[in-house]
């Protein structure tokens, strides 16, 4: 059974098209991104999958549920991590996840066994008796996915979980999702870092002006722009005809670099290296550079998924707060 | 079951958030107090033909209410806080039901509402009040319904806020009106032909009720008040739990 599946969904608000005519299916324990620039529909997608909102037109079924029919049951098996902070302030961690589980009718014991695994999970063990509106953007951040977890869901949603955050407390947030894979867990991501889709993603669906326009892991999509490219620095005197290897789509040399556009990077290094030794080229260096779905997104739609003045005004939203 | 649960629970949160605001509580207590205490001095010469008690005693279960519609007002549309803030979401997203949130909500407002209004009667002792210690019982009653009905029409409006700018309109154009034609003040028949609005005011019953319990001077019928507060109430939760449900986050 797939753990979501989407068939034609489109909400439109005031006859905006926010989400026009989706498809998707996300299999149990995959990691499946949602990938696209801001307005592109992640959002709005998610909050219909969450049961938040109610589609125009379409249906999806989330855990085996319909949405809209069967909404609680929907909510039984998910957690949420969302966009903005959810947690309340003026309570303490370990009070923000009794809360939570109590919600989703955890009993006592339970409660109790989940909050310490949770806070272990994401590190947060010493702060459990803090109140939250001390904590850091960070760590409000780790606690939140540490909720999101605490009443064991089948499918665990984030809306940009690393948005905002600094680097290494992106790095240990991507540690903490990779470990999810052990569980079983589904995780359905939404960003517009290409890293992050990249890195945790089995499979990823590019979403831009509310369509999806691509779907597949990060692998094949990336072979839709066209191929690897390899560098390589060479010594001495070279003849072009050396490196008029079978495999390679096309071969500039310059200067001693030599660029080879090849299907797969990683396959084609060790036999462009035999065959080149064979010819008595000396190698100084190679470089391997795969494309991004950046540049898949490019690609496609003509257009770069970052927007740097994004990032600046949401971290100016939350220190207003 | 699991409904209760979350009833309990969110009621819980609103009681740990009350009790832990220390500034916010015994501050909110300030003005109403202030207003007993010169108010009673300030007018204990002055003659109302209609009354029976003393002005001290004929007030303080007026302010008693006051306090109450305050509070319960307010907890109903900080709702709004938690839409704001995002909480909301992550209650809208378990598996609880929208009625069970909204009465959830009611319940916490209500019961820091009435615990307010029991500190409030508790300074009002000091100021000279004398209730009769019999009326304790069917006065609680009261305010419990006072109350829930309060934090009904909070959380009604917190449903057509979308910030919490609204509060300044909420407090100038609702509250204070409703104060002052409910007879905490003084009596509704001094207000001659406006007296008609007065006995539109749910919070009005309230106040009799509050003030026939404790001192036994009541302008309306005891019974009378307890069926029109009881009714209200019930209606304004189905009317708030129905606005609730249709609210987006």
């Amino acid at each position: 059974m797939a753990a979501i599946l989407v068939e034609n969904l489109t909400k439109s608000f005031n006859g905006f098209k926010a989400v026009d005519s989706i498809n998707l299916e996300v299999s149990e324990g995959e990691v499946f991104g949602l990938l696209g620039p801001n307005g592109a529909g992640k959002t709005t997608t998610i909050k219909i999958l969450v049961t938040l909102l109610k589609p125009t037109s379409g249906k999806a079924f989330v855990a085996g549920y319909d949405v809209v029919k069967r909404a609680e049951e929907v909510r039984k098996r998910i957690g949420v991590v969302f966009q903005e902070p959810t947690l309340d302030l003026e309570l303490t961690a370990v009070e923000n996840l009794d809360f939570h589980g109590r919600l989703y009718g955890m009993d006592g014991r339970s409660r109790r066994r989940r909050i310490k695994e949770v806070l272990e999970l994401v590190g947060l063990e010493d702060k459990a008796n803090v109140l939250v509106k001390n904590f850091s953007g960070g760590m409000q951040r780790r606690l939140e996915i540490a909720r999101g977890l605490m009443h064991e869901p089948e499918i665990l949603f984030l809306d940009e979980p690393t948005l905002g955050l600094d680097v290494q407390t992106r790095r240990r947030i991507w540690e903490y999702i990779e470990s999810l894979k052990e569980s079983g867990v589904t995780v359905v991501i939404t960003t517009h870092y290409i890293e992050e889709a990249e890195r945790l993603c089995d499979r990823v669906a590019i979403i831009d002006l509310g369509r999806i326009i691509a779907i597949g892991s990060p692998n094949k999509l990336r072979k839709l722009v066209g191929g690897d490219l390899i560098t390589l620095e060479v010594d001495g005197n070279v003849n072009f005809s050396d490196f008029n290897i079978s495999i390679a789509e096309k071969v500039t040399v310059r200067n001693g670099i030599v660029e080879m556009t090849v299907k797969n990077g990683e396959e084609a290094i060790p036999l462009i290296i035999e065959s080149l030794q064979s010819k008595g080229v000396k190698i100084k260096s190679v470089s391997l550079r795969r494309p991004t779905l950046e540049d898949v997104f490019v690609s496609l739609t003509g257009r770069r998924i970052r927007d740097e003045g994004e990032e600046w005004k949401f971290w100016l939203r939350m220190r207003r707060r | 079951m699991r409904e209760l649960q979350g009833i309990y629970v969110l009621w819980l949160r609103d009681l740990k958030r009350y009790v832990r605001a220390r500034s916010r509580l015994f501050g909110s207590l300030g003005m109403p107090f202030f207003f007993l205490i010169f108010f009673s001095l300030g007018f204990r010469r002055a003659h109302i033909p209609s009354l029976t008690i003393s002005y001290t005693d004929f007030l303080a279960p007026g302010i008693i209410a006051m306090v109450i519609l305050f509070t319960s007002v307010f907890s109903g549309v900080s709702v709004v806080w938690d839409r704001q803030f995002g909480f909301l979401r992550e209650i809208m997203v378990a598996p609880i039901s929208r009625t069970a949130i909204a009465l959830g909500r009611i319940l916490g407002g209500a019961t820091t509402a009435v615990l307010q209004g029991w500190l409030m009667l508790l300074a009002s002792l000091a100021v000279g009040f004398s209730p009769n210690p019999i009326g304790l019982f069917p006065a609680a009653l009261f305010m419990v319904l006072l109350a829930i009905a309060f934090t009904g029409v909070g959380i009604a409006f917190s449903t057509l806020m979308r910030d919490v700018h609204g509060f300044q309109i909420i407090i100038n154009f609702f509250i204070f009106p409703v104060f002052l034609l409910s007879g905490a003040v003084f009596p509704v028949k001094e207000l001659g032909f406006v007296a008609p609005l007065a006995m539109l005011n749910p919070m009005s019953y309230g106040v009799d009720g509050i003030r026939w319990s404790l001192t036994g001077y009541s302008e309306i019928s005891p019974f009378f008040d307890f069926f029109v507060l009881f009714t209200f109430s019930l209606a304004i939760v189905l009317i708030a739990s129905y606005l609730f449900k249709r609210t987006e986050v």
